[in-house]
C-alpha cells in the first residue's frame, strides 16, 4: 500500500494531475461476480476489450489472454458483449472463488 | 477616461461586470435574476463585451456551467440573489471544494416563505460556511468595486476561492446614488491576465476535477481549504491596499468609523453601517462617545483584528439581518462574541435581530439602539440579549 501522504504535499482541490494513474487504485475487490473465459469457445473478435469501461481484459498479439482481477469490478458488460454465437464469458459469483483460494 | 454618473447598484455592478469582461457568463435569466444580469446581457447583445453569455434553465445549472467554464480556465462570473443563491446551494460547495476562483455579485434578499423579494440577509448569511470569500458593500461605489477587487483577490495562486461580493437588494440595487466609474483600461491592467495552472483544455497537463475523495484524502483537501481562507485575508488586504493607490478608496477587512475613543458602538453589515454613521454623528454632536464598526469581510471572517478593535469598548451591539434558527442569537453576533472571548477584555454585547423582509431601519431607530447601549452601560446589565427590532407585539 502507498504511504498516504499529509495535507501540504498533496494536490488542491482532489485535483489529479497525471493521467492514467486509475492503475495505481485497486478496484477489484468490489466485485461480486467475476468473469471466466472459455478459451476453447472464444474467436478474439476482441468486442470485450473494447466495451470493458475499466479496461480490464487483457490481450497480447491480438488475442484475448484474460482479464485484469486487480482493477475489473465484476460489471459483466463483457459477458454481455461477447458475440450470442461465441458465448465464451460466464460471470461467476466471487464467492465461489474465495472459498477455493 | 474615470467618469461620475448616477446610477443603481444593479447597473453599477452590471457595468463593472462589462469591464472587467469575463469570458465566460453562465445566468439564469428570469426572476430571482436581478437587473444587473439584464444589464449585462444588455452589454452582451451591443457587442460591448467579449464574454460567452450561456442562459440556463436554473440557479443550479448557472453555477454547473460555472464550475466547468472556470475548470477550464476561463475567468467567470455570475450573479443571483435570494432563491436563486438557494438553488445554487449545491454547486456553491463545488465551486469552492474545486478550487475554482470566479467572481459572483449576489443582491441580499429574503428568503421564501411567505414570499419576500425584499432585502435581508438570510441568503448570504445561510451560504457562509460553503467555502466562498464574502464581502458585503454599503453603498453602490463600494459594490463596485468590491466587484473589481473580487478578481484579483479570489485568483491568487494561494487563495483560488471564489468570491460573493453583495450588494444590499433594493436598498442599492434598485437606488440611484452616486459613482464614480474606473476607465476600461485601468481595469483591465489592475486585474490583470487570468493564468489557469490547471485548465481542462491543457491536453499537454491532463488534469481530473472532481474525482471521488474516500475517508482517505477528503479531510486533507477540506484542511486545505481552511488555509486558503486564511490566506485569501492577507490577499483582501493586499488588493485593497493596490486598489486605494489606484482610486484612494481605502479598503481593509472592516472599517472603524469614530470608534477608537468610543465607549458604545455597534457593528452592522451592508447598507445600514451607513445609516449607522448618521446616527453616530447625530450623537457624536451631542458629546456621546458612541462609535461603529462596518464589517466589510465575513469570510475569512477577521476575529483576531475584531477582538482588537471591539475590547475597549463598554457595550457593543451586534446587529444581524438574518436569522440562525435555534442557536443563540444571529450568526454575526454568535462569531463576533466568540472573536471577544478571546481578546483582552470583554464588553457587555447584545444582538438586534433586524430588517427581515425589508423592514426599514431608520437613523432614529438605531438612535433609540444606542440609547438602550448606554442605559446597559450606566447600569451593567443587559436586560434582553436578543432584540427584534422593531417587531410588533
Ligand atoms: S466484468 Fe466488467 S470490468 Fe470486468 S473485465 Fe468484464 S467488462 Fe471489464
Ligand atoms: S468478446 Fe468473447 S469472443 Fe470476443 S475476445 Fe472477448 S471473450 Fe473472446
Amino acid at each position: 500500500m502507498r504511504k498516504e501522504r499529509g495535507w501540504q504535499e498533496i494536490p488542491i482541490g482532489g485535483l489529479i494531475l497525471e493521467a492514467g494513474n486509475a492503475e495505481e487504485y485497486e478496484t477489484g475487490s468490489w466485485r461480486t461476480y467475476r468473469p471466466v473465459k472459455d478459451g476453447e469457445k472464444c474467436i478474439h473478435c476482441l468486442r470485450c476489450w473494447i466495451y470493458c469501461p475499466d479496461s480490464a481484459v487483457l490481450t497480447e498479439d491480438g488475442n484475448q489472454v484474460g482479464f485484469d482481477l486487480e482493477h475489473c469490478k465484476g460489471c459483466g458488460i463483457c459477458a454481455a458483449e461477447c458475440p450470442p454465437k461465441v458465448r465464451a464469458i460466464e460471470m461467476v459469483l466471487e464467492s465461489n472463488f474465495e472459498e477455493k483460494e | 477616461m474615470r467618469k461620475i454618473v448616477a446610477l443603481t447598484g444593479n447597473d453599477a455592478v452590471g457595468t463593472a461586470m462589462k469591464q472587467i469582461n469575463p469570458d465566460v457568463v453562465a445566468a439564469f435569466p428570469i426572476t430571482p435574476q436581478t437587473e444587473l444580469m439584464h444589464k449585462f446581457a444588455e452589454f452582451h447583445a451591443n457587442g460591448e463585451v467579449d464574454t460567452e453569455l450561456v442562459l440556463v434553465e436554473s440557479e443550479h445549472s448557472a453555477m454547473s456551467a460555472c464550475v466547468g467554464a472556470a475548470a477550464a480556465g476561463a475567468r467567470t462570473m455570475t450573479a443571483t440573489s435570494a432563491q436563486g443563491l438557494a438553488l445554487m446551494w449545491e454547486i456553491l460547495y463545488v465551486q469552492a471544494s474545486c478550487r475554482l476562483p470566479m467572481v459572483m455579485p449576489v443582491v441580499n434578499r429574503a428568503l421564501n416563505a411567505p414570499l419576500n423579494i425584499h432585502c435581508d440577509h438570510s441568503d448570504t448569511m445561510g451560504a457562509r460556511d460553503c467555502g466562498w470569500i464574502q464581502i458585503y458593500s454599503e453603498n453602490t461605489q463600494e459594490a463596485y468595486d468590491n466587484v473589481i477587487q473580487g478578481v484579483p483577490i479570489g485568483e491568487k495562486n494561494d487563495v483560488r476561492l471564489p468570491v460573493m461580493i453583495t450588494l444590499d437588494g433594493f436598498i442599492l440595487s434598485h437606488t440611484m446614488e452616486r459613482v464614480e466609474l474606473l476607465d476600461d483600461d485601468e481595469i483591465q491592467r489592475f486585474i490583470g491576465e487570468y493564468q489557469h495552472p490547471h485548465s481542462l483544455l491543457d491536453t499537454e497537463n491532463p488534469v481530473t476535477y472532481g474525482p471521488v475523495d474516500l475517508p482517505d484524502y477528503y479531510f486533507e483537501h477540506k484542511r486545505q481549504q481552511v488555509l486558503a481562507m486564511e490566506r485569501a485575508k492577507d490577499s483582501i488586504l493586499e488588493v485593497g491596499r493596490a486598489f486605494a493607490d489606484l482610486t484612494g478608496r481605502d479598503y481593509g477587512l472592516f472599517e472603524e468609523y469614530r470608534l477608537g475613543d468610543a465607549e458604545i458602538a455597534i457593528l452592522a453589515m451592508g447598507s445600514t453601517a451607513g445609516t449607522a454613521k448618521e446616527a453616530v454623528d447625530q450623537l457624536r454632536d451631542r458629546g456621546k462617545k458612541v462609535g461603529l464598526l462596518k464589517l466589510r469581510v465575513f469570510r475569512p471572517f477577521p476575529y483576531e483584528e475584531l477582538g482588537q478593535s471591539l475590547e475597549h469598548l463598554k457595550v457593543l451591539a451586534i446587529f444581524d439581518r438574518a436569522i440562525s434558527f435555534g442557536s443563540y442569537g444571529g450568526a454575526l453576533f454568535s462569531e463576533v462574541r466568540s472573536a471577544l472571548f478571546g481578546a483582552g477584555r470583554i464588553p457587555l454585547v447584545t444582538n438586534y435581530i433586524y430588517g427581515l423582509g425589508g423592514r426599514n431601519i431608520s437613523v432614529e431607530e438605531i438612535g433609540s439602539v444606542f440609547d438602550e447601549l448606554e442605559h446597559v452601560a450606566q447600569t451593567q446589565q443587559i436586560e434582553n440579549t436578543i432584540t427584534y427590532l422593531g417587531v410588533r407585539e
